[in-house]
């Protein structure tokens, strides 16, 4: 037997005090009841909510010049996946916090070439259309200064992108093959062709939807809707969900970060973020040995309305 | 064979280890010591409760594939329920954690069953994200292309791709409820093999503030 001094903020007195009865199946069961009706309940009142998928289809009917437009920052290597970098390509500087940089350690996991993947196999896939196809071994048998050259005529025309009786119109002279590309996969979008190339386009059973979402959040139809939704980063979006339904409000410290400095304006933000979070859910996680924090509770006396009964009771209060 | 050698053997070994650390009447108590009476204490059982009701309901959604619930009414409500249990789960579990901590539920040889605790807080907050992720509906598209700047930023995006719907898919039917239902079953045994933690010796007892701890 030894005898040490007792820390109030790890040990614990032994109970010596009464016990009352406890019926610990009946109350799980009556817990259980009574959830099962608040949720039954809620569940009646307030449904949930569940906002149609955004089709490549709809967004290139609904706003064919933006899905025009992103179908050539696609192919010109300026969209934000083409120049993401880390997992899916090489194009971009990977986020880093102070010398860990741990998305460009990890490597390009998830390979997408977003000119080859998003334009010009969904365009080789289309049948029976000789002149495209023409069109498509011009573009890939010219130089990369001649492509750039093309870029240019119709990244300047582009900025009058206009879209009329089913085609893209573009004042682009010297362009190339570009404008004829970049209508013809528009064209196809808006068949539904391009969903289904760009999900199935690997195998017959797919499940993995990651083109079809890059290239959809490329765009800024998708991001226009979401702000409608109040669910874009500087509206707290990560706790919304679409309607007047509450999402993962649990997520209220992290949304946090995301509205004040150096985390919404650092080029680092999600890593800067992502850091911050981990250590506070590791802090959390080792209270009980860190001097100072674990004796927060005994300090906010909180524990004092908790056991009302019990200091009551026993004249401590 | 001898009694030595079945005394040795791992399987007595280990019922012995969980015969002394749980009895019956710890396991399955019917009495309590009289501190614990307060409202903090239904939170605690109701994350539970609603655990329950989120598993029950996403069996019910699981039987009928991910899509059933976009149309048909039936699917809609089993979703609905699903959703408003884990508002309720996430709630409950939320005072309950905040409640601990007040009570410094570590205190007297607690640490594991609060770092459990913890532990499984992250956990569902893990699995409720991968439940918002394969809704396939609006939210799931704007909710994995967000999240996924956050994760590929931890180098963990390489590997947990959010918008690949069937792995996303398996992590939250498969993966995560496995590691919930483990965590949970270890923090609730060690919650009846330690106890409640009983209430801070008052200020006004100083006599209690030393006392002598046996090892």
């Amino acid at each position: 037997m030894t005898t040490k001094k007792f820390r109030p903020d790890v040990d614990a007195p032994e109970w010596k005090g009464g016990h009352t009865p406890y019926d610990i199946l009946k109350e799980g069961t009556i817990a259980l009841a009574i959830v099962l009706a608040l949720v039954i309940v809620l569940a009646v009142v307030f449904g949930s909510p569940d906002e149609k998928a955004i089709t490549l289809k709809a967004w290139s009917t609904a706003d064919p010049v933006d899905f025009a437009t992103t179908a050539f920052s696609e192919l010109n290597g300026t969209s934000t996946t083409a120049s993401y970098g880390a997992p899916y390509n090489h194009n971009g500087p990977s986020q880093q916090i102070g010398p860990l940089q741990l998305e460009k350690w990890v490597g390009v996991r998830i390979p997408l070439n977003t000119a080859t993947d998003f334009v010009i196999n969904p365009l080789k896939a289309l049948p029976n259309e000789p002149a495209l196809d023409a069109d498509l071994v011009h573009y890939q048998s010219a130089s990369s200064s001649t492509r750039a050259r093309w870029f240019n005529a119709y990244a300047k025309g582009a900025t009058n992108m206009k879209y009329r009786h089913g085609t893209v119109v573009v004042n682009a002279t010297g362009a190339g093959p570009v404008p004829v590309m970049i209508n013809d996969l528009t064209t196809m979008a808006r068949s539904g062709a391009l969903d289904q190339d760009l999900v199935g386009g690997n195998d017959f059973f797919t499940t993995d939807y990651t083109e079809s979402l890059l290239f959809l959040s490329d765009g800024q139809y998708l991001a226009n809707v979401a702000t409608e939704q109040h669910l874009a980063g500087d509206q707290w979006g990560m706790m919304n969900e679409t309607g007047n339904y509450p999402g993962q409000a649990w997520l209220w410290l992290y949304a946090f970060w995301y509205q004040v400095a150096p985390f919404n304006n650092s080029g680092n933000g999600d890593a800067l973020v992502w850091g911050v979070m981990m250590l506070l859910s590791l802090i959390l996680l080792f209270v009980p040995f860190i001097p100072g924090l674990r004796s927060i509770p005994r300090r906010l006396r909180i524990y004092r309305l908790i056991w009302r009964e019990h200091y009551r009771d026993s004249g401590g209060a | 064979m001898s009694s030595e050698e079945i005394d040795r053997q791992w399987t007595t070994r280990l019922r012995r280890k969980v015969a002394g650390k749980l009895p019956p009447e710890k396991l399955l108590p019917d009495t309590q010591p009289s501190y614990v009476a307060s409202w903090i204490y239904v939170f605690g059982v109701a994350t539970l409760a609603a655990l329950g009701v989120v598993i029950g309901t996403g069996c019910i959604l699981a039987l009928r594939g991910p899509q059933w619930w976009h149309g048909s009414s039936y699917g809609h409500f089993v979703n609905s329920l699903h959703l408003w249990s884990v508002e309720v789960f996430m709630f409950s579990m939320v005072i309950h954690l905040w409640g601990k901590f007040a009570m410094a539920a570590w205190r007297g040889g607690r640490m594991l069953t609060w770092m459990t605790g913890v532990v499984l807080f992250l956990a569902s907050v893990a699995t409720c994200f991968t439940g918002y992720a394969i809704q396939s509906n609006f939210d799931s598209q704007w909710i994995t292309t967000q999240a996924k700047d956050g994760i590929n930023a931890t180098g963990a995006g390489a590997y947990f791709n959010v918008l690949n719907f069937g792995q996303m898919l398996m992590w939250h039917i498969v993966l995560m409820p496995l590691v919930l239902v483990l965590i949970t079953g270890m923090h609730i045994l060690l919650v009846r093999a330690k106890g409640v933690v009983p209430p801070f010796e008052d200020d006004l007892v100083p006599a209690a503030k030393i006392t002598r701890v046996s090892e």
